[in-house]
């Protein structure tokens, strides 16, 4: 399969890559999402720790 | 057992019939949306007669699920559910009288109203009894299974939307059985199998729903 | 095996047990994704009547199945969280819903891309995409409902007799389904069958199922680990381990 027949796919591009990008998307979405969100957590709980030791 | 629960019943029902003006409104739902289809789809005969097995079905699902919220909220409100989840009686048995009840006043009016908005909608006389069977067997369905999703958010502020969406999906099986078979007998065919799926449906709701139902309010109310 | 339960029933080692397994977990699913791409995009063969069109399978049923799998780890965990109380559970089945969704999302969306190249429209009232569709719409309802409960574990008690009222209306569901497609059926058939399966094309989808499910086991856990953190966030541990590695 030569690049151009691997890009084309025979015609039907416009539905191939669309559905494999798709999913590209929903897969590193939801990989971002929670690694991120863990981060923030840990962050403000440490934050919230520090005031509270602070103060304490 | 049973004097507990003919106790319920009977005051669920005197409650309910002291509102006599809320006893309409699931009725007069129906009525309405049934209306409002040849408004939209035109009056002719041919078009109204083939849709109407689905719009009568799609009506009483809202009319149904729209009455539902009313099912445990003011018990809740009031704190009697608690009492009732408290007393030495089987809880999914209460239920079940709650349940009756409520059907009893918001389904089997809907029920009684049908040959009417059958005639509305040019539904061919054949498939009157059948609709009739399919409302008499999917109602309760739909009281009973919804009460599970009213349980569960009988304590949220507006949880008569989210109910909804919880609900709906759930009563897509009775949906496609009951207009399936209204319109099988509008054609001249067949509808015992739709109408035996329907009576193990609403077994299945009568003996399972309740449980459900009684762990859901414990978890909301308890 | 009860010390077993008690083990990764504890948050704390959850959590640590996680972190441990995630990169593991993440470096096979990127192995099974790169050889599931390539085998199914360039080595696979064009379909005789679908040509590369078909390709979209690759993604679409994998999606399907995990769109069934997570919902049955999501009541399994729900029935745990109702008999036991388990926290690692509460967790497990709040983490899996989005992801479920996801995947019914997907597969949705797939279907409707592979749909318009066969039969012209971009959706199609087969009994495969309608039950996702109604699949798509529990896991909604699951997914509102525990927004809209405050306390957690109230929520997650909520949340799996939910779970587990749906588990049972699945197949009541798929099978209403399937009986009104039949019944509605035009004289052409609107199946979404994959075409005949050559091992050519079974070995790849099989590839990328497993790919999607260690994906989902990698991404679970991580999504659990936040929902330990939040759940806990009062006790000890977490205060330890959020001055260790919060910034």
């Amino acid at each position: 399969m030569t690049l151009h027949e691997f890009l084309y796919m025979g015609g039907y591009a416009a539905f191939v890559w669309p559905a494999y990008g798709l999913a590209l998307v929903v897969l590193v979405v939801n990989l971002v999402v929670p690694h991120r969100r863990e981060r923030q957590t840990l962050r403000q709980i440490a934050r919230q720790h520090r005031r509270v030791r602070r103060s304490g | 057992m049973g004097r507990a629960f003919t106790a319920i019943l009977v005051r669920d029902l005197t409650l309910a019939l002291r509102h006599r003006s809320e006893l309409g409104n699931p009725l007069m739902f129906f009525i309405v949306v049934v209306t409002l289809f040849p408004l939209a789809l035109g009056p002719e005969k041919d078009i109204l007669m083939r849709v109407a097995p689905g719009i009568i079905w799609v009506a009483a699902l809202l009319a149904a699920t729209l009455s539902m919220d009313s099912m445990f909220r003011s018990d809740f409100e009031d704190g009697s559910l608690e009492q009732m989840l408290l007393s030495p009686h089987p809880p999914a048995l209460l239920v079940f009288a709650k349940v009756l009840a409520h059907w009893l006043v918001t389904g089997l009016p809907l029920i009684l109203v049908s040959p009417l908005l059958a005639m509305l909608l040019y539904l061919p006389t054949e498939a009157l009894p059948t609709l009739l069977a399919t409302l008499a067997l999917g109602t309760p369905v739909l009281s009973m299974v919804g009460a599970i999703g009213v349980a569960l958010t009988v304590g949220l502020p507006r949880g008569g939307l989210l109910l909804t969406l919880l609900v709906l999906p759930l009563y897509v099986p009775v949906l496609i059985f009951s207009a399936g078979a209204v319109d099988n007998a509008a054609a001249s065919l067949p509808v015992a199998g739709q109408l035996y799926f329907l009576a193990a449906l609403l077994v299945l709701a009568l003996t399972l729903a309740p449980l459900a139902t009684a762990a859901a309010l414990r978890i909301s109310a308890g | 095996m009860f010390h077993w339960i008690h083990k990764y029933g504890s948050p704390k080692y959850f959590y640590n047990f996680s972190r441990r397994l995630t990169p593991w977990l993440g470096g096979i699913t990127a192995v099974l994704l790169a050889v599931g791409l390539v085998w199914g995009l360039v080595i696979a063969p064009p379909d005789y009547q679908q040509g590369d069109s078909y390709r979209i399978i690759f993604i679409h049923v994998p999606s399907a199945w995990m769109s069934m799998f997570v919902y049955m780890i999501m009541a399994t965990s729900g029935f745990i969280v109702l008999v036991w109380r388990m926290k690692v559970a509460e967790a497990m089945m709040r983490a899996s819903a989005p992801l479920g969704a996801s995947f019914t999302f997907l597969a949705l969306v797939t279907g409707s891309l592979w749909g318009k190249p066969m039969w012209g429209t971009y959706w199609v009232w087969d009994a495969r995409l309608t039950s996702e569709l109604i699949l798509l719409f529990l896991y909604l309802g699951f997914i509102a409902l525990q927004s809209a409960i405050e306390d957690r574990r109230t929520a997650a008690r909520a949340g799996a007799v939910l779970a587990l009222v749906g588990v049972v209306n699945i197949p009541i569901i798929h099978y209403s389904v399937e009986w009104w497609s039949t019944l509605h059926q035009g004289p052409t058939v609107t199946k979404l069958s994959a075409p005949s399966i050559t091992l050519n094309m079974l070995l790849p989808l099989l590839d990328m199922a497993l790919a999607f499910t260690i994906y989902y086991f990698t991404i679970v856990l991580k999504r659990v680990r936040c929902e330990l953190l939040d759940s806990e966030s009062g006790s000890n541990w977490v205060r330890e381990l959020a001055d260790d590695k919060g910034y």
